[in-house]
């Protein structure tokens, strides 16, 4: 077996007692001492997440903008400097290769945040798509750490650390520069919880000290670390699509149902427009939907789905809700059974449990 | 936390307290330790029949389900009843309140091929190193 990679903060989970797991790859924390107080910790406080495995790909030059328009399903052109799209990464036929947070950096340079896993195989794939295009592409996660801190009280927490930044002024999926405990960081206010919080990235040898300074800092506040278990199950809440799960690159971008990123409006061949422009004419005929078990149970991946006797599709992602302690997952099921109120049933271990779809997303941070 | 040492472990970490004919059965603390956070129990109904070392249920974890196997043979004669609301005892109190189910046993004798709580810690150690 291939040795584990590990991220700058490997020590500081072995020193909390995280459990690690095998995540793509990665030697990564799952949990440090329950997913449930992990979870209740971000929807409430403030949870400390390392997502330094994530990727970070750099495009830049003449026609960056280009290049990535054409590789992506979202229109970046519609992106002012610090602002933040989340987009498909498009194959040919209109799935995804990886979805990505897409940041415009100003001066035709572009910042592509992808899944820790696809990163050799994103960064592959782009250099194998820019050739006609006047842009440079560098894949510079290893020399790119990133800490995640979300929660109501993850603004007040970190900003006595920032200077020359002011977070609250930035809206949500938007970044700016600033300088934290004397490193010159970005700031994004992202994340893949649900929750208000901020992502930040910064020099590997720099993170160790940033991951401290912050427990230490929201340590009042409740700030706790938190791991890739709570950080499945909150997404999975705000209905969030997981790479690998929920979407892959047999799965169209409107199957997915993100027609939100989708924007054949703009200019340009772009991977995946003909599909996509054929299966929006002519309507898909499966669809990822949120649905609620009526009974007792817990969905998990792969449980198939039933409408009577046939098998109609598949759980895709499926939990135990621990915020809203309900039974909950996302499947993709033939269109005529996507509408909320729809009722089918899935296949758990050879019993059949009733389910009903609803509307996404099943969690909504209240506004404040 | 120990073992109780009046109890009998299986290599599938239940363990199984035995008095006359019935036995009490639940997870071990490693078990428990193991799943991490535990949000559901799926146990038989009284009356079903139950095999040693076969599937009796099962208890999820935010991230995973466990099968939980039948230390003995015999029959379920009482399922504790907290668990549906209160799936966490058996990671707050495995060999107390967080037991899953007493059975009446076909054969007390087959305890002998269960381990003693010596004997079990042995083999965590062995099986997690």
């Amino acid at each position: 077996m291939a040795e584990l990679k590990k991220t700058p903060l490997n020590g500081e989970h072995r020193a909390l007692g995280a459990k690690m797991v095998d995540f793509g790859g990665w030697d990564m924390p799952v949990q440090y001492t329950s997913i449930l107080d992990e979870h209740a910790a971000v929807r409430t406080r403030a949870g400390l997440f390392d997502v330094s495995h994530m990727g970070e790909v750099w495009i830049e030059g003449r026609q960056a903008l280009d290049l990535v328009q054409f590789l992506s399903s979202n229109d970046a052109s519609k992106l002012a400097v610090g602002q933040i799209q989340y987009s498909g990464l498009l194959t040919p036929r209109g799935c995804f290769v990886d979805d990505m947070l897409v940041h415009n950096d100003g001066e035709s340079r572009f910042l592509l945040v992808v899944n820790a896993s696809n990163t050799e195989k994103d960064y592959a794939w782009i250099l194998s798509q820019a050739g006609r295009f006047d842009a440079k592409v560098t894949n510079r996660s290893p020399e790119t750490a990133q800490i995640a801190i979300q929660g109501p009280r993850a603004l007040g927490i970190l900003q006595p650390l920032v200077k020359g930044l002011e977070l609250s002024p930035i809206k949500y999926y938007w970044y700016g520069y600033g300088t934290v405990l004397g490193e010159s960081c970005l700031v994004a206010r992202t994340g893949y919880t649900g929750e208000d919080g901020f992502e930040i990235y910064c020099p590997p040898a720099f993170a160790p000290a940033l991951w401290r300074a912050l427990l230490e800092a929201g340590r009042a506040d409740g700030l706790i670390p938190a791991g890739l278990g709570a950080r499945d199950t909150l997404r999975l809440e705000a209905c969030m699509a997981l790479y690998g799960n929920d979407i892959d690159d047999t799965t169209t971008v409107l199957e997915a149902d993100l027609a939100w990123i989708l924007k054949l409006s703009k200019p340009g061949d772009f991977n995946g427009r003909p599909v996509l422009e054929r299966q929006k004419a002519e309507g898909v005929g499966r669809r990822l939907v949120a649905f609620e078990l009526l009974d007792r149970g817990i969905p998990r991946h792969g449980h198939d789905c039933y409408a009577g006797s046939e098998k109609v599709g598949h759980v895709t992602s499926g939990t135990l809700a621990p915020f809203l302690k309900r039974p909950l997952g996302m499947a993709y099921l033939p269109t005529a059974l996507a509408e909320a109120g729809s009722l089918f049933e899935v296949d758990i271990r050879g019993k059949r449990v009733p389910a009903k779809v609803v509307p996404k997303p099943f969690y909504k941070r209240p506004k404040g | 936390m120990s073992n109780p040492s009046d109890l009998k472990y299986t290599q599938t970490h239940e363990w199984i307290r035995v008095e006359g004919t019935k036995g009490t059965v639940g997870i071990t603390d490693f078990a428990q330790h193991e799943l991490g956070d535990i949000v559901f129990v799926e146990a038989p109904a009284p009356g079903t029949s139950l095999s040693a070392g076969s599937p009796m249920g099962s208890v999820e974890s935010v991230k995973a389900v466990s099968e939980v196997n039948a230390p003995l043979s015999g029959a379920v004669a009482e399922v504790n009843p907290e668990l549906a609301d209160h799936p966490e005892l058996l990671n707050q109190d495995p060999y107390g309140k967080g037991w899953i189910l007493k059975m009446t046993l076909s054969d007390p004798g087959a305890l002998g091929g269960l381990m003693d709580a010596a004997a079990y810690e042995k083999y965590v150690a062995e099986v997690t190193h």
